[in-house]
């Protein structure tokens, strides 16, 4: 998919100003933020389970080469294929291999990101095929043509005449007349749409949760069940894993699937959790014939033993953008990529580049509410700083930026320098303020501060001479 | 050099590691075979009448109606009335589980029966559970050549018949059951934990039930099944 990451600035102006935008993004406060908190509070155990949850992780990426090897064994004598991908391109080569060597027509497919890290859906269509989405969210914006906007609610940057506008302009099959004002009528027309779908697929691709070395099992977890049709009635199961989805045993899966789903939409337990091993069996009455695996590199193996490593603990619940003021400000398309949120702002930049995504790290304000959800404890805003520093390394920041910070750095390590220029500039301010104690305008370079709102004119003298008149006291 | 080789070279390269540290594998072999249970929340550690009073408070909670059956042989009663209470065609799907095949369902002649997996035209599909956890309410279905997953997914309906004292508290108890079953680090094709009947928040994030798959799920717990 297009880039337009370094488009920051612009995408998230649009959004403040897309009035259709801003009242659907009132749906993740109240669709997400009170669900998450109760679920958290109605199970003693679940900081604890937190903590447990990260060692996991921790422990898992350590030995990560090991765990891989002992999953693919597992996975190949349950008559299942593992394809190992270090690139994009590699990942999307071997579904094609297999997609064609089946003479697929139709493949549904199941809610995944990394197909959207990847963008398999143009490659698929570009190889004459026909890939369709089958979340309900994912399908809404298929038939729109976008991305989607949240990692776990994909539509959420939509409204309901939207969704309505869109089926009248796709279902031409149906009466033009009927009523589509109730969200349920949309559900309806969906699950009859897409049923046809289901049926005639030959390939069907999933995404994974997670997987486990084991038992060489993947896992997905859903609440419409749009996951397991997919898996279930093709004739070839396709599972898109990146390689950090590795868990060690069962046991250590649930304590993943005991934070995932609380952390993702407040519930206990999604509706589905989906345990799959091989292919059909003998005797099977139902199942799809071939199993395979991709494990997608993609450049995550350059992110261990770097300083952010800890990004790969993330299993994609959501909670951080969910509970990001940014986030909520300006939607998950500004982000300008798959990724949005804090996760994005991390892991975007590691994915694409620090040169296409810097603005993403910087568009936090540092609350810290991301990490204070994060199932897996991840330091988010620790590493948007770290990027942050990358990037002023690498000199990518405006010039301005650069030499207005320059200067800054330079009076500040001179203290009888800064002193005076505290004291010029606080009268400057005062004097600018004429007795009413706030400035309505700013000039040159800080007029874009008080375009908004007033600065309040600083009171007395510099904290440093009101110190030293009270002689330290 | 293989994708394989250069993904695995480049995590121990970024690991700092080698392929043949006997320390590292060991620590992974030890692991794997420990199979430790992590933290179980104490919520599902009770005797088993509050366990199973707890399985159905949880199930109803995710929308879920559940029966409560002292006899096998009340099923297909049961079955038919939920099927009127419904309003809907006395016929449903069932897979050739032994358990499911032992019940009397000529007691109730108006009830059609049909045997294997589902093709997309069932209103009602009947399973068997190889287990309940009373922890989330959550019924746990194995797949096999007697339990079609498709009977869990293409029915508008989907009744689950569980025996009583196959509910257990967690999830752990449940792994340790399918090792018991089918052997060490080995597991049926498709073991599905079912939570509530389908649902979707995609629509400006109100939750919707009967998504894709059944829109409503009927829990039949069975003391001597």
């Amino acid at each position: 998919m297009q880039v337009t990451s370094p488009a920051f600035k612009e995408n998230a102006a649009k959004a403040l100003a897309d009035v259709t935008l801003q009242k659907a993004l009132k749906n993740v406060e109240t669709g997400f933020i009170a669900k998450r908190a109760a679920a958290a509070a109605a199970l003693p155990e679940f900081e604890a389970l937190r903590d447990a949850a990260r060692d996991l992780k921790n422990h898992v990426l350590a030995h990560l080469d090991l765990y891989l090897e002992a999953y693919e064994k597992k996975v190949v004598a349950a008559g299942g294929h593992v394809h190992w991908a270090e690139s994009a391109e590699d990942a999307r080569r071997i579904v094609t291999d297999i997609c064609k060597r089946l003479g697929a027509r139709t493949v549904t497919k199941g809610k995944s990101m990394i197909t959207e890290e990847i963008a398999l859906n143009d490659h698929l269509e570009r190889e004459g095929l026909i890939p369709v989405e089958t979340d309900l969210g994912e399908y809404i914006i298929q038939l729109r043509g976008e991305h989607p906007s949240h990692i776990v609610a994909p539509a959420v940057h939509l409204t309901k005449e939207q969704v309505a506008g869109d089926f009248r302009r796709v279902h031409t099959h149906l009466d033009a007349a009927r009523d589509l004002t109730e969200p349920v009528t949309l559900l309806s027309e969906a699950r009859a749409v897409l049923r046809e779908k289901f049926l005639v697929a030959d390939v069907g691709i999933t995404g994974a949760n997670f997987l486990i070395a084991e038992t060489g099992t993947s896992i997905i977890v859903t609440n419409e069940g749009n996951g397991d049709l997919t898996q279930t009635l093709p004739k070839a199961h396709i599972v898109m894993a990146s390689i950090e989805k590795i868990v060690p045993t069962l046991e250590d899966v649930d304590t993943l699937l005991r934070v995932l789903a609380r952390s993702a939409t407040g519930q206990e337990m999604s509706v589905y959790t989906t345990f799959s091993t091989g292919p059909r069996r003998e005797g099977d009455p139902d199942g799809p014939g071939e199993y395979h695996v991709v494990l997608l590199d993609n450049g995550r193996s350059a992110m261990l033993g770097t300083e952010f490593e800890e990004m790969l603990r993330c299993i994609r619940c959501g909670a951080c953008m969910n509970h990001c003021p940014v986030f909520q400000a300006v939607g998950g398309h500004a982000y300008g990529w798959v990724y949005p949120g804090p996760m994005g702002a991390v892991l975007t930049p590691t994915l694409i580049g620090v040169d296409k995504a810097g603005h993403l790290p910087n568009a936090s304000t540092f609350c810290g509410r991301c990490e204070s959800v994060c199932p897996m404890r991840i330091p988010l805003p620790k590493m948007m700083r770290a990027w942050r520093n990358r990037e002023w390394e690498r000199a990518l920041n405006p010039a301005t930026l650069r030499s207005g910070l320059g200067l800054w750095a330079f009076v500040a390590a001179r203290p009888g320098l800064y002193r005076l220029a505290a004291r010029v500039s606080s009268m400057a301010l005062r004097l600018l303020g004429r007795g009413r104690g706030r400035i309505a305008s700013l000039p040159f370079f800080a007029a874009g501060w008080t375009k908004m709102r007033d600065m309040p004119a600083p009171e007395g003298a510099t904290f440093m001479d009101q110190w030293k008149a009270r002689a330290g006291r | 050099m293989t994708a394989r080789d250069a993904v695995l070279g480049k995590i121990r390269r970024s690991l700092r590691v080698g392929p043949g540290d006997d320390a590292r594998r060991a620590t992974v072999a030890d692991r794997l075979a420990a199979r430790a249970p992590g933290i179980v929340p104490a919520r599902g550690q009770r005797d088993p009448a509050v366990r199973l009073a707890l399985f159905l408070e949880m199930a109803a909670k995710v929308a879920a109606s559940t029966d409560r059956l002292a006899s096998a042989d009340d099923v297909p009663a049961a079955v038919a009335r939920y099927l009127r209470s419904k309003n809907l065609p006395q016929a449903i799907r069932r897979g050739a589980d032994p358990r499911l095949e032992r019940l009397p369902f000529d007691r109730e002649p108006q009830l059609t029966v049909t045997v294997g997996p589902s093709d997309g035209h069932d209103l009602a599909g009947l399973s068997h559970a190889f287990a309940g956890v009373a922890e989330t309410g959550t019924a746990v279905l194995v797949s096999g050549a007697d339990n079609p997953t498709t009977l869990n997914f293409l029915p508008e309906h989907h009744l689950v018949v569980v025996r009583a004292s196959d509910i257990a508290g967690d999830y752990e108890t449940i792994w340790a059951r399918v090792r018991a079953t089918y052997g060490e680090g080995t597991m049926p094709r498709t073991v599905n934990w079912i939570t509530g009947p389908s649902r979707s928040g995609d629509i400006e994030q109100t939750i919707l039930l009967g998504a894709h798959g059944p829109r409503s799920l009927h829990l039949i717990v069975v003391d001597d099944l």
